[in-house]
């Protein structure tokens, strides 16, 4: 959790590699290799997934052929075998359940005239075919309507168990009150600056982010070289 | 049995297509020509074809074979109609004396395949398709021009089209070249007040490729829909230069032109829509989408719009990008590495206008076969 701009979806862009970013210092591992030296598609097959926070419109690209290839590669990772079209419709399908999605977005384009709703269930569709070890999904709650929230949260939950870990980005504890954090961390000026469990997330929710501002100032204060006398 | 004959006094280079033109060959300094490389043409081999590129011709009920008599009274009728008989490939391929196709097509046709073949003794392989919608009539051709193997040839060619009142042509040609070869293809069509043409044109691998599309509604109120794929890679050239006019009311058009260069490719667009002032409340969209995926490819692009009418809604517009990196961040994202992610959205790209290429067109696999896949 965090302010606007506190750098939440930085880091997770980060993490996945997105090219706009250059890493200037620092290492980042995960199940043995440094991230930072894998391109992106690299740290997906490692069982990276970032869902997107306004996930974006690929016309002319099927929905379906695109998540058939995804998931090919995350399988060949796993050193699965491949499936071809009429095992993996019969795979889509069962997952569509996942996230109570209409068949029929499978034949379009890859989120191509989708509702926000229904762009953030095809995010968690991917996550259920891809079976990611680490899933970090940035403001998935945002453009939800009630009901396609408590979906898109059921879908989470279903997917969540102890082969994984899920990193939720949020601003609000709704998103939390259907899925229980077991732990929750606020970020301020690109740090973590505070640790707990569900309890903060309700304290954030009364009392806003003015004290971390002040935790912020007293901390970058405090690592300001002092001049001597 | 394909035949050529070799023609007479060959000089070297491309004196003998000059002569069979009874023109020289265009210049870069005419403005339509400007971007057209033709050094292609020195390596086509002095021999014309004789005998038709078409082979086993089985048409379905409602298509019929005209007579030379027959077809007498529309020949010549659509090339004069829009203004081509100067053109340099047309001049050329009546200078060859292709053989004719000339067919009649009378209500609802099941949808077919003009089957092609060229013969490989030639160099120079011309042709002429004469196509009179009666009225009320429909159609779906498709037409898959391919050079012999392995040889320098140039494909030449010409099609007349002659929509009756409420006829409805959907017509694809789905180029595959070669990299020695070349092509050139004119197509000339008349549509008849509530008639409706939809063409579209998928070209890839020619060493050069010049179509010239041009369509006349001639009482307007008729409906033309165009659609164009060319991509280009190592230094291939394709250029399309195209012209719609308008000679009546309420006519439409719905035009897109899309490319995309790789390597040292060069890919050139010229389309050109008239609405004279005999011509109001026309609605014309002319959209040109291209794609560069090199340094050293290359795009000439030039939508133009020519009104004189003061009531129409027309609307032109080019765009020239690469391959978004946020879409193939995204695929990245997911696994895909980054050759296939730059494959789907090519795919992606070309989907627009293959979708709209006639059923047989399916069976060509054409989108593997455009982006070369394997």
């Amino acid at each position: 959790m965090g302010r606007n701009g506190s750098g939440k979806s930085t880091l997770s862009k980060v993490l996945a590699g997105h090219p706009a970013y250059t890493i200037t210092a620092g290492d980042v591992i995960y199940q043995g290799a440094n991230l930072l030296d894998l391109e992106p598609e690299q740290r997906a097959r490692l069982g990276l997934f970032l869902g997107f926070q306004y996930p974006i419109e690929i016309p002319g690209v099927s929905n379906l052929e695109f998540l058939r290839v995804a998931t090919n590669a995350r399988r060949c990772q796993k050193g699965e075998e491949e499936l071809d079209i009429f095992s993996f419709e019969d795979l889509v399908r069962e997952k569509l359940s996942v996230v109570q999605m209409d068949p029929a977005f499978l034949d379009r384009s890859v989120n191509e005239g989708f509702s926000g709703g229904e762009k953030k269930r095809n995010e968690i569709l991917q996550m259920a075919l891809l079976e990611p070890t680490v899933a970090i999904l940035d403001e998935t709650d945002s453009g939800l309507d009630i009901d396609a929230l408590r979906i898109v949260a059921a879908g989470v939950n279903q997917l969540s168990g102890p082969e994984n870990a899920t990193i939720l980005i949020t601003h609000y504890q709704r998103l939390l009150e259907l899925i229980i954090p077991d732990y929750v961390h606020v970020m301020a000026g690109g740090r973590i600056l505070r640790s707990g469990d569900k309890e903060l997330a309700m304290e954030l929710e009364q009392t806003g982010y003015d004290w971390v501002d002040r935790e912020l100032d007293n901390l970058v204060a405090d690592s300001q070289p002092r001049e001597c006398a | 049995m394909n035949a050529a004959s070799v023609v007479s006094a060959p000089d070297s280079g491309t004196d003998w297509l000059v002569q069979l033109a009874g023109s020289p060959l265009p210049a870069r300094q005419q403005e339509d020509w400007r971007f057209t490389d033709l050094a292609a043409l020195q390596s086509v081999s002095p021999a014309v074809a004789t005998s038709p590129p078409w082979r086993d011709l089985q048409l379905p009920a409602g298509v019929a074979r005209l007579s030379p008599a027959a077809a007498a009274p529309y020949l010549g009728t659509a090339l004069a109609a829009v203004g081509s008989e100067a053109l340099w490939p047309v001049r050329l391929n009546m200078g060859a004396a292709p053989p004719l196709l000339a067919l009649r097509v009378q209500g609802e046709v099941d949808a077919f395949e003009l089957p092609f073949e060229a013969s490989p003794e030639a160099g120079l392989v011309p042709w002429r398709i004469l196509l009179v919608l009666d009225p009320g009539a429909r159609l779906q051709l498709l037409e898959c021009p391919i050079a012999a193997p392995q040889t320098s040839q140039l494909l030449n060619g010409v099609m007349e089209v002659v929509l009756g009142p409420g006829a409805r042509l959907h017509l694809g040609t789905l180029a595959q070249g070669t990299s020695n070869a070349c092509l050139f293809q004119h197509m000339a069509v008349r549509q008849s007040a509530g008639s409706e043409l939809m063409a579209t044109t998928v070209t890839s691998g020619w060493s050069l490729v010049r179509q010239d599309p041009r369509v006349v509604q001639e009482q307007g109120r008729a409906h033309t829909q165009l659609r164009a794929l060319q991509r280009v890679v190592g230094r291939e050239i394709a250029d399309t230069h195209s012209t719609v006019r308008f000679d009546g009311p309420e006519g439409q058009l719905d035009q897109l032109h899309k490319s995309l260069a790789d390597g040292a490719g060069r890919s050139v667009f010229s389309g050109v829509v008239q609405v004279p002032r005999s011509a109001q409340q026309t609605k014309a969209t002319q959209i040109s989408r291209n794609l560069l995926l090199s340094e050293r490819a290359r795009i000439d692009t030039k939508p133009e719009l020519q009104i004189v009418a003061d009531d129409v809604k027309c609307a032109h517009g080019a765009t020239v990008t690469q391959l978004q990196p946020e879409e193939l961040f995204y695929l990245q994202s997911r696994g895909v590495e980054a050759s296939k992610a730059s494959q789907l959205l090519q795919r992606g790209f070309c989907d627009e206008v293959l979708r709209d290429l006639p059923p047989p067109a399916g069976r060509h696999q054409p989108v593997a076969a455009l982006l070369r896949e394997s």
